[in-house]
């Protein structure tokens, strides 16, 4: 049917700047955020040791965030997080403190439970069917009353140093350099091998110019990152956690098998099912990670804090939602990025903080924060009308 | 005679596509109307100015009806002027009763309170009106056949006073007995003066019924001619702007080994007990053939080539040999595993993930062959499917495009790269030219031929009968879930295989 001139038309245009506008738009929102805050603070949010603040802060709503994209993606919904992190964090502080154990076996412990939950309510979802949202709602309760009951409603304090440091140390300065120049490192050889790859394949390669733009531009961000955390006490532990995750599960969202499959059940269940994709071991696997990554946050949670208490973690879930769907997460599957949802965590961490700073009462604070998820959500609607008006 | 309608230089503009380019549109009063052109054409984009939808100002030309200059705004200007548009998707609330779907919208009511017994007469005259006398209004939409649900739509289209009603593609889901029924409706309609644009792309349906026939090609009025004046080949080479030399090229097969072999097959119905959808049906497929399988709507086609696929609920009984092995297929990945590929009869819906690129979707069941250690080497994924971006001439700028913007055919043959890719021994198509113009059904069979050439065996699905009888090698027909006729392709006639999907000897 097509003659060559069509051929000629169907050559494929090589875009090398793909413009993300969405993407772009949440950026320039956080720096805007940022910018407004230094001015009405007079300059103290944009400290070193503020910023350091800022990161902890962000941390565990990351943590379970970078979860709660994938389980939204495949079109489902976790409300259980948070009181998992309460109880984990309580699992984990009792091991600890009442027991004794060394803090790297308590993590490792706790971690395992967390996924054992996981595959608990992933069976659940996947293979009785019964609804995400249900499921985990019923989860929400039931992990709090344990918290309760194991706790005793007490305070569970006591904590090793070593288990507080996760939560509360420091990459000291010198190793905070040597991550940066080895993140740069990493970054160079992977370009470089892309490069090697395409042109093993015959594709096009991007220009060289943009290549080592793209070089320059990471170890600025890199190391204005590294010297601001260093220029206070150095890089936080939970957020260099925070940092590794991301990479993670980016990683797998993006570059693997699994990763893809879920965005194809996400984006069409059916279609994905005739295309000889497991649903159900793939969604099991999914509260599995999903689980894990809330028994993290609870080890951070309460190292942070320094002890367990019994309302840990409530509300978490919807905080972790919000940074999922402002980060451009589509609640109706198959769309969002943990990128993405790492920027909307700070966003919402970044408001938290600079209303705190300036000592905004506590009412407004949830007011203004509720109307920017909205605020956030309907930017994306309307940004997606548009594109589809053409 | 007079005129009805007409639609004058009418240009329509998207950002970078002239969709319309001075396109004229006359319709008599009281025909019925044929608006024929590829998909892409530019026959929706007409009918959407004319319903409304795009409204006064972002299009040019205009549009006069009884001769009246008219400015329609919305979609209720349009149909205040009598003009309806039923879509080729239903718009149904299929959980509703026929009587509240009927005045959806439109519900005649007294300070806010539904008048029900007026909403239930009203639908009882207008349910005769299109030869549904059997059905109730209360009775629940969705558990009317497709067939009677494209009638209610009608019926709801009449009741706002339509006297122009534009049909687009509304015998797509419908049985041959249901289209006959259909058109029947329309020629009682033409008696009583209403004006009917028809759009399809089953030609035989349009010389059926069609006074005249208008054809669009690239956003241009190419001719309008009576249908009296004009044959089928003569339309199809002005939609397509070139002679079609053939529209089924059919190649000679050359059967070798058999690769499927189905004995005493049986698929219980998974909703009611006893009751079989597949009743002991034995056939077998070779190398380098195509098997057409024909029959009426519910006749148990469908499920038999999912449940061989592995993702029908009902049980099964019988046996399935591939390539001489005896097989019990547990699930899809089973399936694909075994060389089996289905390319479903609804491709958005089963097909595809629209939302993702051109690339994803084409190797979505063999990711794991380009996938070392569950990583997808992303190099491996464009160079496959930029092959069958190329082979199978995917019009879309790259692999990266994303289906859902895609036009049918174009989606199509992103389905059949998806299944190409996994290698499949038997090649399974449901109904694989629904929805899909002239030029793309020619290059999706001539893609079938290639394949037979090199060795598959391809089992095709499809309810019209010219496309059985003119691509495949041996026909099976199936009624009520039992084989009750096989022909090979020299011997059968659309009159055969009616008679065998209809249960007569």
């Amino acid at each position: 049917m097509s003659t060559n001139t069509e051929l000629v038309q169907n050559k494929q245009k090589v875009k090398w700047i793909a413009f993300d506008l969405r993407a772009y738009t949440m950026i320039a929102a956080l720096v805007l955020i940022w910018i407004l805050f230094t001015f009405l603070s007079g300059g103290s949010f944009i400290e070193p040791r503020n910023l350091s603040n800022l990161f902890n802060q962000m941390s565990v709503t990351s943590v379970l965030a970078v979860g709660m994209v994938l389980i939204i993606v495949a079109g489902h919904i976790d409300l259980s997080v948070g009181s998992l992190v309460g109880l984990t964090g309580g699992v984990a502080a009792i091991l600890n403190s009442t027991y004794d154990w060394n803090a790297i076996v308590v993590f490792a412990v706790t971690i395992a439970f967390g996924a054992l939950v996981g595959l608990w309510q992933g069976w659940w979802v996947a293979y009785r069917a019964v609804p995400a949202f249900i499921v985990t709602l019923g989860g929400m309760l039931i992990f709090r009353g344990v918290l309760l009951g194991i706790s005793d409603s007490r305070t569970i304090s006591g904590l090793s140093d070593g288990f507080k440091t996760v939560g509360t140390g420091y990459v000291p300065q010198e190793w905070g350099i040597v991550v940066g120049v080895l993140a740069v490192v990493v970054f160079t050889l992977l370009l470089v091998l892309k490069r090697v790859s395409r042109k093993k394949f015959g594709f096009d390669i991007e220009p060289m110019v943009l290549s080592l733009l793209k070089i320059v531009l990471v170890s600025i961000i890199v190391f204005t990152f590294v010297l601001a955390m260093n220029d206070y006490k150095g890089i936080p532990i939970p957020i260099f956690v925070v940092i590794f995750l991301a990479i993670i599960f980016t990683f797998i969202a993006k570059n693997t098998v699994y990763g893809r499959q879920i965005y194809a059940i996400g984006g069409n269940p059916e279609a994905a099912r005739l295309s000889g994709i497991n649903i159900k071991r793939r969604t099991l696997m999914l509260f599995v990670l999903g689980n894990t990554l809330a028994a993290i946050a609870g080890i951070l949670l309460t190292a942070r804090v320094g002890s367990a208490t019994v309302n840990a973690g409530t509300m978490y879930e919807l905080d972790a939602i919000a940074a999922a769907v402002i980060g451009g997460t589509s609640l109706l599957g198959g769309a969002g990025t943990i990128s993405g949802a790492i920027i909307g965590a700070l966003v919402m961490a970044s408001l938290d903080n600079g209303m705190s700073l300036m000592s905004v009462e506590t009412f407004w604070q949830y007011i203004v924060k509720g109307g920017i998820l909205i605020l956030a959500v309907w930017m994306d609607i309307y940004s997606r009308q548009r594109k589809n008006k053409g | 005679m007079t005129i009805a309608l007409e639609m004058k230089q009418i240009t329509k503009e998207f950002p970078g596509v002239k969709a319309l380019d001075e396109v004229t549109f006359k319709v008599s009063k009281g025909e019925v109307h044929a608006l024929c052109g590829e998909n892409g054409a530019g026959k929706s984009t007409l009918m959407k100015v004319l319903s409304g939808l795009y409204p006064e100002g972002t299009y040019e030309g205009e549009i006069l009806v009884d001769g009246e200059k008219k400015a329609f705004t919305n979609i209720r200007d349009a149909e205040e002027a009598g003009i309806a548009i039923i879509y080729q998707e239903l718009a149904m609330v299929r959980g509703m009763t026929v009587a509240e779907n009927l005045f959806l919208g439109n519900e005649p009511q007294k300070l806010g309170v539904i008048q029900w017994d007026y909403v239930y007469s009203e639908t009882e005259k207008w349910l005769a009106q299109v030869g549904l006398e059997g059905i109730r209004p209360d009775q629940i939409t969705g558990e009317l056949g497709i067939g009677q649900q494209q009638l209610i739509e009608i019926a709801k289209a009449l009741s706002k006073n339509a006297n122009i009603l534009i049909l687009d593609e509304p015998t797509a889901a419908l049985t041959e007995k249901e289209v006959e029924i259909l058109l029947n409706i329309l020629r009682e309609f033409k008696k009583r003066g209403v004006t009917c644009i028809y759009i399809s792309h089953k030609l035989n349906e349009v010389f059926d019924i069609a006074d005249s026939i208008t054809i669009l090609r690239d956003g241009q009025t190419v001719a309008t001619h009576d249908t009296a004046d004009i044959d089928e080949d003569k339309v199809i080479s002005l939609m397509v702007g070139r002679e079609l030399t053939e529209r089924f090229p059919r190649v000679e097969a050359n059967p070798g080994d058999v690769v499927l072999s189905v004995k005493n097959y049986s698929v219980k119905d998974p909703d009611q007990a006893g009751k079989y959808l597949i009743d002991d049906v034995s056939f077998e497929v070779k190398k380098g053939e195509i098997l057409g399988i024909s029959g009426l709507m519910g006749a148990g086609r469908t499920e038999l080539v999912m449940s061989l696929f592995g993702t029908y609920a009902g049980l099964t009984s019988g046996e399935v040999e591939i390539d001489g092995e005896k097989v019990k297929i547990k699930n899809t990945e089973h399936a694909i595993k075994k060389g089996l590929a289905l390319v479903s009869e609804d491709r958005k819906k089963y097909g595809l993930v629209l939302g993702m690129s051109i690339q994803n979707n084409i190797t979505l069941p063999s990711l794991k062959w380009i996938s070392p250690y569950g990583v997808i080497s992303e190099n491996e994924e464009i160079k496959h499917s930029k092959l069958y971006h190329q082979s199978l001439r995917i019009k879309a700028p790259s692999v990266e495009s994303i289906v859902g913007n895609l036009s049918g055919g174009n989606q199509q043959k992103v389905v059949l790269g998806k299944w190409l890719m996994t290698e499949p021994k038997v090649l399974i198509v449901d109904e694989p030219t629904r929805g899909i113009d002239v030029g793309a059904k020619f290059e999706i069979y001539n893609i079938m031929n290639e394949l037979i050439k090199k060795g598959v065996a391809i089992i095709m699905i499809s309810s019209e009968l010219p496309e059985v009888l003119g691509i495949s090698h041996r026909v099976l027909v199936l009624n009520e879930g039992k084989l009750t006729g096989e022909f090979d392709y020299k011997d059968a006639t659309q009159e055969k295989i009616m008679v065998a999907a209809t249960g007569g000897k």
